[in-house]
């Protein structure tokens, strides 16, 4: 299986300061890794670069196996309708209502008519659990939850293979970004979904990924399953996972799940 | 769900089949996603049709290899919108159609409304009532501030109006001289042409003296003014307004009608005055090069001519309208600054306008100092 991600001797470099020295990232189809590390470790900076948004100092990321930087327009064309992103804030288009969100990747495929299109916006609606009244509202007139819900269903509308998220769970309340991460995990289930997020939840990390990433000192320091992480004796580890929050999400969900997050 | 070693997938596929009894069957086979649909939807979705006239036939969907939502969505609308009574799924592939069962029912649609158009013209005007309110609101408000500051001068926003008295002036000396120039060389050929055939060249010190410094020197540089510092305005208000920065400064306690308003109708009240002056000024001394190669009047017995063309007056007038514009951009770009929504279109249709409405309020302001002033300035022979 070729992996749907491939980050080979990545280096970033802004003037003097050196962001990523040397990183590496593999994520193979079906997987959910999540990235962590400390504000400024360049999470996002990793993540936008992986989707095409920035360009490395040195260094290549593939993804399909296709190289982002250096192929041609159609193949880039190509990789982007086959994933989905669903950005920290949503970043709907506000001057477009719900349904029109939703519809614009299909529409500008100009592969399907308005009835099918129309369908298939109303399942995604149902999908993330969105009433169907809403689907004429804009996006200044929802709240953050329903945002971020509306946001992925437009990420989803093109049945893509790999899934970004940024910061899924961030400014929701407990309750749904519980209902969030159930969410995601039933998709991931259905659809085999690759997942790769960016999150600072613990709840949201320990419940949904496969592998954890944790970006310290200019690379990864561990990429591996949650035991593996937490069996790292690094200061930025002992502080995320073992600190007193730390502590209290992962004995939550020692109840329910193993430890080496499977489930 | 991917194998280790999955056989080829195949491009999807409709055919007439029979099933073991020998019943008609329709078989689907191939991959049904949306990388495959991409390019056959339409083909694909008539050669279903097709198919589905007969409503016994029997639909074995067990042969497809891939599928997703776009492919079942595809197939299910061919079905009516609904599941046949006889089926076979593959594996796995049940869950795509139960998300379908469940979507049906279509959106309704807006309600026909045969006063439409008379709500629209009513919806319009309460809107032109409200924006005059606004503004006087904004302006007894800017008032009510500075009486308090005249009570305590330290506390003004004296660094504010310096910065704005900076953006708003300074940096549009370029443009409003490079218009006003061209201005002036303009009016003073078109108008040389008609004096040279009624042989009354020296009027041309009149005619552009009195046009330019009364009329088209404020005119001209509100409308760059209105275009440049008054969008601008608008726009730095309503993206503070998109990000919460206006609700940051109230919640601290901070007035912002004192802190980026009120800085701003003062700039540009003291600023617009001045550049008034230099653009007709500028327009002026093109005026006077022009009708010196045109008629032959030298710059230098064009500019002692002024004087007595054009009395003093019109110079305080000229002034005094560059107050009154200059108040009257700044209050309107900001009142619209601070109407701007949360989302990006409002922000582009509040700069519209701003702009818009201050160019149209400075020509009405302007009409008004025309009446009142009518018989002030103007010397006759």
């Amino acid at each position: 299986m070729t992996p749907v991600i491939e980050v080979a001797g990545l280096w970033t470099q802004f003037g003097d300061h050196v962001v990523h020295r040397d990183l590496n990232l593999t994520v193979m189809p079906g997987e959910v890794v999540s990235l962590v590390g400390g504000s400024g470790s360049g999470k996002t900076t990793l993540m936008r670069q992986i989707l095409g948004l920035e360009r490395p100092t040195r260094g290549t990321v593939k993804v399909f196996g296709i190289p982002l930087h250096g192929s041609n327009a159609q193949l880039l064309h190509k990789i982007r309708k086959r994933w989905g992103v669903l950005f920290q804030e949503g970043a709907l288009y506000s001057a477009l209502s719900v349904f029109d969100n939703i519809a614009l990747p299909l529409r500008e495929l100009r592969a399907f008519d308005e009835d099918f299109i129309r369908d298939m916006v109303l399942l995604k609606l149902d999908m993330v659990d969105i009433e169907r009244r809403h689907a004429a509202k804009m996006p200044a007139d929802l709240s953050g939850g329903m945002i971020k819900r509306i946001a992925l269903a437009r990420a989803l509308v093109l049945e893509p293979e790999l899934v970004f998220l940024d910061e899924p769970t961030a400014g929701l309340d407990p309750d749904r970004s519980e209902s969030f991460v159930k969410l995601i995990r039933s998709l991931h289930e259905t659809l085999n979904l690759t997942v790769v997020m960016v999150t600072h939840d613990l709840d949201t990390l320990v419940s949904l990924s496969d592998k954890i990433a944790v970006l310290a000192e200019q690379k990864l320091i561990v990429y591996g399953t949650l035991r593996e992480a937490i069996a790292v004796r690094h200061p930025f580890i002992l502080n995320f996972f073992l600190g007193e929050r730390g502590l209290r999400a992962l004995s939550a969900v020692a109840a329910t799940i193993n430890l080496n997050g499977k489930h | 769900m991917q194998q280790a070693a999955a056989p080829a997938v195949l491009d999807p596929d409709v055919r007439q089949a029979r099933t073991a009894d020998g019943a008609p069957a329709v078989e689907l086979s191939g991959a049904w996603d949306i990388r495959a649909l991409e390019t056959r939807a339409r083909s694909l979705k008539l050669q279903l049709r097709q198919f589905s006239t007969d409503p016994g036939s029997h639909w074995n969907l067990s042969r497809i290899q891939r599928l997703d939502h776009i492919g079942a969505l595809l197939i299910w609308q061919a079905w009516g919108k609904r599941r046949p009574a006889r089926l076979a799924l593959a594996q796995g592939h049940e869950v795509f159609f139960s998300h379908l069962d469940s979507a049906a029912a279509a959106a309704p649609a807006a309600p026909f409304d045969p006063l439409r158009l008379v709500r629209a013209l009513g919806a319009a005007l309460l809107l032109t009532a409200e924006h005059l309110r606004g503004i006087a609101q904004l302006l007894g408000q800017i008032l009510l501030d500075s009486l308090v500051l005249l009570r305590h001068p330290l506390r003004g926003p004296w660094r504010e109006i310096s910065a704005s008295l900076f953006r708003v002036g300074t940096q549009a000396l370029g443009i409003t001289a490079l218009v006003g120039f061209l201005i002036g060389i303009v009016l003073s050929y078109l108008s040389a042409e008609q004096l040279k055939s009624v042989g009354a060249n020296v009027f041309i010190i009149n005619i552009l003296g009195i046009g330019i410094i009364r009329e088209l020197g404020p005119v001209i540089a509100a409308v760059l003014v209105a275009g440049r510092s008054g969008s601008a305005i608008t726009a730095q208000l309503g993206v503070m307004r998109v990000t919460e920065e206006l609700d940051a400064l109230s919640v601290m306690g901070i007035p912002h009608t004192v802190r980026l308003i009120l800085p701003k109708i003062v700039a540009l009240a003291i600023a617009m005055p001045l550049l008034i002056l230099w653009t007709s000024g500028i327009a002026l001394t093109g005026g006077a090069i022009s009708a010196d190669m045109q008629l032959g009047i030298s710059v230098h017995s064009f500019m002692t001519g002024l004087p007595a063309a054009v009395p003093a007056v019109n110079l305080s007038l000229a002034m005094g309208k560059g107050v009154v514009f200059g108040a009257l951009i700044a209050l309107i770009a900001c009142h619209f600054g601070l109407r701007v929504q949360p989302n990006t279109e409002s922000l582009g249709i509040g700069t519209t306008n701003s702009v818009v409405t201050s160019i149209t309020a400075v020509i009405i302001a302007d009409a008004i100092f025309a009446v009142i002033f009518a018989d002030v300035g103007i010397s006759l022979l």
